[in-house]
């Protein structure tokens, strides 16, 4: 019995231990969970600071400048959303998502670009900048009132360069205008190509051959069109009086409408209204190749004895001026298109490079009022080569003497036309 | 009357658009909107006259059986066959929106591909012009084939085997001779603009307005 009651507490002793020794363990397991469940919930990202908006200067009052202050903590942070409402609107739906900025981009963007939310003059709006995780889940900075509302400017203070220089070289061409009027012998230096138009369309007739004059494949609204159309009015003036066929194929149909009005008036000038032929003048289509595979099939059928390539051409300046050279043609070319010109040069036997395009009316005309416009343009032009050699002497002798007097004149020159 | 109206309404824009282009505002911008919209209007207008034209001409050439009158056919056909195929049978045959219509059709394999070829011929048009242009008669024109050649040789992979130097010759040419004769041209250019638009605006260039300028 003695032996039964020492063995009884024994044997729950023993029981016991392991029991204890498994709580013991478990509590181990246990306390980090109790300590997880029992920590304060996570706050999320940090939020943007107070929102700054600013009205953005030289605008048609449809932008703001708006910039805010970054989170002290970026960590997380995948991108800062930005939203804008009208000020006084109430309700979350009422906020729409202007803007989307990179974590690692400006702290600041132009609001006013996204058409779908445009920025409405004198109207005063609010914001509120999102931290937004990769996930897409946002956390709110404060809702801000812009204090400014964006107001149209009516002078563009960053385009006063251009408007002295406008000044300046208007102010040129009219007081040449004005010498041209009173009469004062003006010195114009001979230009072959157009010296050349005389003798082209004279050849076209001693081989009663048509003469084929493209005005380019530009629309009305190209300043190098216009000029052609004003050259196509003194060339067909002179073919009206030599009696020679004209062919005028046209890509743009308002320019086949001047086109058509400028032709029949050259030859009612030139006395011979009843030579002007109405089939003279068309419009072909306003497809670029099929424009010039019709050009080119003319070229080679009715194989005219002159070609005239004047106003603004693209790609298919080589493909016409190559197939003229090829049906023999003398062709006479003018563009202000830098890129097409070395082609022009190869395969024409006269060009009229870039300004020339313009100067060749008043060649022709020999009105006071077109030279004196192109006396204006080469006071202009040596305006600008005086600067330029000015400039490029200074800037020389700064390097040479390393000095930085002249860094204020480097800077006029090197800064944007437009601010 | 008949020439004074279209001056003023050029001088006035003329001025108005300069104007402008200084001004930010909100009406300045709702002006220049304006004007441009009115571009597409005339244009819908002018394109009828332009294939009144074109059908015009055609058809004499037709009636008259003038030399080479059966291409004109090859004109007309196509001018209003292909909108009818737009309008009128918009669906393909066999129906339903996955298989094209016959305009469809016709556009994508008859007119792209002559319009590549077209463009295509380019190539060997380019190779023709340079052999007439690089032809070594006078010192101008052996420095132009020269210049020519550095450029070339410059911008393709062979070229780096005669040396680093060549690449960097074509470049040199490219960004500074090429450049400022660019920029010189450019600058003309930009003085000729000013002028004929000035010369426009002020009515001292009339031949643009046909008959109605004299």
């Amino acid at each position: 019995m003695r032996k039964n009651w020492i063995g009884i507490p024994a044997l729950m002793i023993l029981l016991l231990l392991p029991a204890l020794s498994v709580a013991r363990g478990d509590d181990e397991i246990l306390t980090p969970v109790a300590e997880e469940q029992l920590a304060e919930p996570d706050p999320g990202l940090d939020v943007s600071g107070t929102v700054t908006v600013q009205d953005k200067d030289n605008d048609a009052g449809d932008l703001l400048l708006v910039s805010f202050e970054l989170p002290a903590d970026t960590e997380g942070i995948f991108a800062y959303n930005v939203y804008r409402r009208v000020a006084g609107e109430e309700g979350e739906g009422s906020w729409n998502l202007v803007e989307i900025i990179p974590a690692d981009g400006l702290s600041e963007f132009i609001d006013g670009y996204d058409p779908e939310y445009p920025i409405a003059s004198g109207v005063l709006y609010e914001y509120r900048i999102a931290s937004a995780t990769v996930d897409g889940e946002e956390f709110f900075g404060p809702e801000c009132e812009a204090g400014v509302v964006s107001k149209g400017e009516i002078y563009h203070t960053g385009k006063t360069k251009i408007f002295i220089a406008s000044i300046l070289f208007i102010g040129l061409i009219f007081y040449y205008f004005g010498k041209a009027q009173k009469g004062i012998e003006m010195y114009m230096r001979p230009i072959a190509g157009i010296e050349a138009i005389d003798e082209a369309i004279g050849r076209a007739t001693e081989m009663g051959k048509p003469v084929l004059y493209v005005p380019g494949i530009s629309s009305i609204a190209d300043v190098a069109t216009i000029a052609s159309l004003t050259i196509l009015g003194r060339v067909a003036k002179k073919i009206a009086l030599y009696q020679t066929p004209l062919i005028v194929p046209n890509r743009d149909p308002i320019v086949f409408t001047v086109a058509e009005e400028v032709v029949k008036q050259a030859y009612l000038e030139a006395g011979r209204p009843d030579a002007y032929d109405p089939d003279s003048v068309f419009f072909v289509t306003t497809s670029q190749f099929a424009y010039v595979a019709a050009v080119n099939g003319i070229m080679m059928r009715e194989k005219p004895a002159t070609n005239f390539y004047l106003g603004m051409f693209y790609a298919e300046s080589l493909l016409l001026a190559e197939t003229g050279s090829l049906s023999g043609a003398i062709q006479i070319a003018g563009t202000d298109a830098v890129t097409q010109l070395p082609f022009f040069i190869t395969t024409c036997d006269y060009t009229l490079i870039g300004e020339e395009l313009y100067a060749a009316s008043a060649y022709l005309g020999r009105e006071p009022k077109q030279i004196g416009a192109l006396k204006g343009q080469d006071a202009c032009k040596a305006i600008i080569m005086t600067f330029i050699t000015v400039a490029l002497i200074f800037g020389v002798i700064d390097v040479v003497a390393n000095t930085h007097i002249l860094d204020w004149f480097r800077d006029l020159v090197t800064s944007p036309i437009v601010d | 009357m008949k020439r004074t109206v279209p001056l003023m309404i050029v001088m006035v824009g003329g001025i108005l658009m300069i104007l402008q282009y200084f001004i930010p505002h909100q009406i300045s911008q709702t002006v220049l909107a304006y004007y441009t919209d009115w571009a597409p209007i005339i244009l819908a207008f002018a394109l009828v006259l332009g294939v009144g034209s074109l059908t015009r001409i055609h058809s004499h050439k037709i009636r008259r059986k003038a030399k080479n009158w059966q291409y004109s056919y090859a004109v007309l056909i196509p001018l209003f066959g292909m909108p009818i195929l737009a309008h009128i049978w918009p669906a393909s045959l066999s129906g339903g929106m996955d298989s094209p219509s016959i305009f469809h059709f016709l556009f994508m394999h008859v007119q792209v591909p002559i319009q590549a070829t077209m463009f295509s011929l380019l190539a060997f048009y380019i190779a023709s012009a340079a052999f007439r242009a690089f032809r070594a008669k006078s010192a101008l024109a052996t420095l132009l084939l020269l210049a020519a050649v550095v450029v070339m040789l410059g911008q393709v992979p062979i070229g780096e085997l005669f040396g680093r130097w060549l690449p960097e010759t074509g470049l040199w040419i490219l960004r500074y001779p090429n450049l400022a004769a660019k920029r010189a041209i450019m600058l003309g250019v930009g003085f000729g603009m000013l002028a004929t638009n000035l010369k426009i605006i002020f009515g001292v260039e009339r031949n643009w307005l046909g008959g109605a300028g004299k």
